[in-house]
C-alpha cells in the first residue's frame, strides 16, 4: 500500500491564521490566561501548543505554561501491536491541580490519543477541566469525544490520512495535506 | 522498538542497540519516580513473579516496585517459606507458576546458567536477577544508566572497578556492558580474586579492559570508581590473609580517591560492608552517587518489564499455551501512524 498525495488543504498562513484565532478563542472562553495550562501532546502537538502559547502571548501580554505529554504509557493498543512502541518523555512544568488544562493536537480522529491524554492528565493531578484545541478534525470518532478549538473541519473518507508538517518536526514549510491510501 | 526477544539472561548476549533502547526507555519513564501518582496503567493484566533463591532486599523491592509502577500483579516467592524447602525441583516450581498465569519471572538463583534452564523451560518472559558468580545483568544496566546520566555518555570514560572481581555477578555484567559501551574499564583487587578470564576478555574490546592488582593505578584518573562488596558469604578460607588487612590493601579510602579526576563520581552495587571495602565516610560523600543507582534501578527495571511485556508479539502471549484461553490476539491493520 502507497499513500498518494491528494491535496493540499492549509498552507502555512492558513495555519498560522487558524491558530490565531484559536489563540483568541482559548482567552475568550478562559477569560484571560489565569490558571490555563497548554499542554501539547507529543509529537506535533508540541509545536502546535508553542505556537498558540506564542500568540496568546501577542493577544494578551502574558503567556500559559506549557507542558509535553507521552501518551506510549496510555495506548489502547499496546497488547494488539507486535512489540513496545518508543516512550517518550512527559515533561509537565507544574502540577495540573486547579489548572485548566488545554490539550493540544495536530489531527483529530478517532478520539483515542485524547482519550489516553486525558487518562494521563488525570494520573497528574486533577485538573479544573481540560480543553482541547486541534489543527484538523477530520471526524471518524470512535468514543465520545469532541473538540473545543478546531482549525479546520475537514470530512475524509476512511481511505484518506490527514498529513500535518511542521518546520520544528518534519523539517519542511508547514502545511496541511490530504493522502489517499492506494493498493499498489 | 522493543526489545525482540523473550528473556533478559546476560549481557554478554546483548547488543549496543538493545542496551541503548533500555537505557532510553528507563530515561523516559524516571519522571513516573518523581509523580505523586507513581503509577502508570501499561501492564495492566500482566503478572510478574519474583522468584528469588538467594537473600536480597534491594533487587527484589526494586521488580516488585518496578511492576507496581507499571501496573503489573506482582507476586514473590522467597525459597525459605515456599516448597522448595520440601524438595520441589525448579522445573515443578517453574511449570507450576506458569500454570496460574505469570507472564514473567524475575529470578535468583545460587547456580550459574539458572536462568537459562528456566528460560527454555518456560513460556513466560525470564529476567536474570543474578545467578551464581555469573551475571546480574539488570545491574549492569542500571550502572551504565547511572554513569551516562551524571557524564551523558559512556564512550571514553574511564571506569575502575575495585574489589572481589572473582565472585562478583555485578562485575562480569558491567565489565560486558560497559565494555560493549566503548567505555576504558579497569578491574583491580587482589591477584586472588582477579580472575583470569577478565584477561581473557580483554582482546574482545579492543585493549580497552584492562586488569592491575594495583587499586592505585586502576583509580588514577578514572571518572568512575566502582566499589564491588566483598562477599564474605563465598569466600573460601586462604583468598586473603584478613579483613582488616583487605581492607587497608584494597579498600577505597579519601586518600585513594584524590587519584581520580575532579569530577568523579562513587557507586556501589549495594550491600556496603562500611569500613571494608568502601570507607564509611566516602560512601555518603558529595560524588557518592549509590542512592541514585537505587532510584535509577526502578526506572531500569520498568523499561525491561515494559520491553518485555509491553507488546503482544511477545513470546508470553504468541505462544498461548495448552491452557489455550487467553485475549485472542485481533490484531488491527497495524497502527495508524499519529491519527488515532
Amino acid at each position: 500500500m502507497i499513500l498518494q498525495p491528494k491535496a493540499q488543504i492549509m498552507d502555512k498562513e492558513a495555519i498560522d491564521r487558524a491558530l490565531r484565532r484559536i489563540a483568541h478563542e482559548i482567552v475568550e472562553k478562559n477569560k484571560g490566561t489565569e490558571d490555563v495550562m497548554l499542554i501539547g501532546i507529543r509529537r506535533r502537538g508540541v509545536p502546535l501548543a508553542e505556537r498558540l502559547r506564542a500568540h496568546i502571548r501577542e493577544v494578551e501580554g502574558s503567556e500559559p505554561p506549557l507542558g509535553v505529554l507521552d501518551i506510549t504509557l496510555y495506548r489502547d493498543d499496546l497488547t494488539t501491536r507486535s512489540d513496545a512502541p518508543q516512550v517518550h518523555r512527559t515533561e509537565i512544568p507544574e502540577s495540573v491541580r486547579g489548572k485548566k488544562v488545554v490539550l493540544c493536537d495536530d489531527v483529530l480522529y478517532t478520539g483515542r490519543t485524547v482519550r489516553a491524554a486525558m487518562d494521563a492528565i488525570m494520573d497528574l493531578g486533577r485538573p479544573k477541566a481540560i480543553q482541547l484545541a486541534v489543527l484538523v478534525d477530520r471526524g471518524h470518532r470512535e468514543l465520545p469525544i469532541r473538540a473545543d478549538y478546531v482549525g479546520k473541519n475537514v470530512p475524509t473518507s476512511g481511505r484518506e490520512v490527514i498529513e500535518v508538517k511542521f518546520r520544528e518536526t518534519d523539517d519542511e514549510e508547514d502545511k496541511v495535506l490530504i493522502v489517499e491510501k492506494v493498493e499498489d | 522498538m522493543g526489545l525482540r526477544r523473550k528473556d533478559i539472561l546476560t549481557l554478554e548476549d546483548m547488543d549496543v542497540e538493545e542496551m541503548t533502547t533500555v537505557l532510553d526507555t528507563a530515561e523516559s519513564l524516571k519522571e513516573i519516580l518523581s509523580r505523586d501518582i507513581k503509577k502508570v496503567p501499561t501492564l495492566r493484566g500482566k503478572s510478574v513473579l519474583t522468584l528469588f533463591y538467594e537473600a536480597s532486599t534491594r533487587t527484589r523491592t526494586s521488580f516488585e516496585l518496578a511492576g507496581k509502577y507499571m501496573s503489573a500483579d506482582t507476586v514473590n516467592i522467597a525459597t525459605t517459606t515456599s516448597a522448595v524447602v520440601k524438595g520441589e525441583t525448579l522445573k515443578d516450581t517453574a511449570w507450576n507458576v506458569e500454570a496460574m498465569g505469570i507472564d514473567c519471572i524475575v529470578m535468583r538463583h545460587p547456580v550459574a546458567g539458572a536462568p537459562h534452564f528456566l528460560a527454555r523451560l518456560c513460556q513466560a518472559s525470564v529476567i536474570n536477577a543474578g545467578d551464581g558468580m555469573h551475571e546480574h545483568p539488570t545491574q549492569g544496566l542500571l550502572d551504565m544508566f547511572s554513569i551516562r546520566e551524571r557524564k551523558g555518555r559512556l564512550v571514553g570514560l574511564k571506569v575502575a572497578i575495585i574489589g572481589d572481581i572473582l565472585h562478583s555477578r555485578v562485575a562480569r555484567s558491567d565489565i560486558w556492558g560497559l565494555g560493549k559501551m566503548g567505555a576504558e574499564v579497569w578491574v583491580a583487587g587482589p591477584p586472588t580474586l582477579v580472575p583470569p578470564e577478565v584477561e581473557r576478555m580483554g582482546p574482545a574490546f579492543g585493549g580497552r579492559l584492562r586488569a592491575t592488582h594495583r587499586v592505585d593505578e586502576a583509580i588514577e584518573g578514572a571518572d568512575v570508581v566502582m566499589v564491588l562488596r566483598l562477599q564474605l558469604e563465598r569466600q573460601k578460607k586462604g583468598l586473603f590473609p584478613s579483613i582488616r588487612e583487605y581492607s587497608r590493601v584494597f579498600g577505597v579510602n579519601r586518600a585513594r580517591l584524590a587519584l581520580a579526576k575532579d569530577d568523579f563520581i562513587l557507586m556501589h552495587p549495594g550491600p556496603m560492608n562500611r569500613g571494608v571495602e568502601i570507607a564509611s565516610d566516602v560512601a555518603d560523600a558529595d560524588y557518592s552517587v549509590i542512592l541514585e543507582q537505587v532510584t535509577n534501578g526502578v526506572a531500569v527495571r520498568m523499561a525491561i518489564l515494559y520491553l518485555l511485556l509491553g507488546g503482544s508479539e511477545s513470546p508470553v502471549q504468541a505462544v498461548a499455551g495448552p491452557s489455550g484461553g487467553g485475549p485472542t490476539g485481533a490484531r488491527g491493520p497495524g497502527g495508524g501512524g499519529d491519527q488515532r
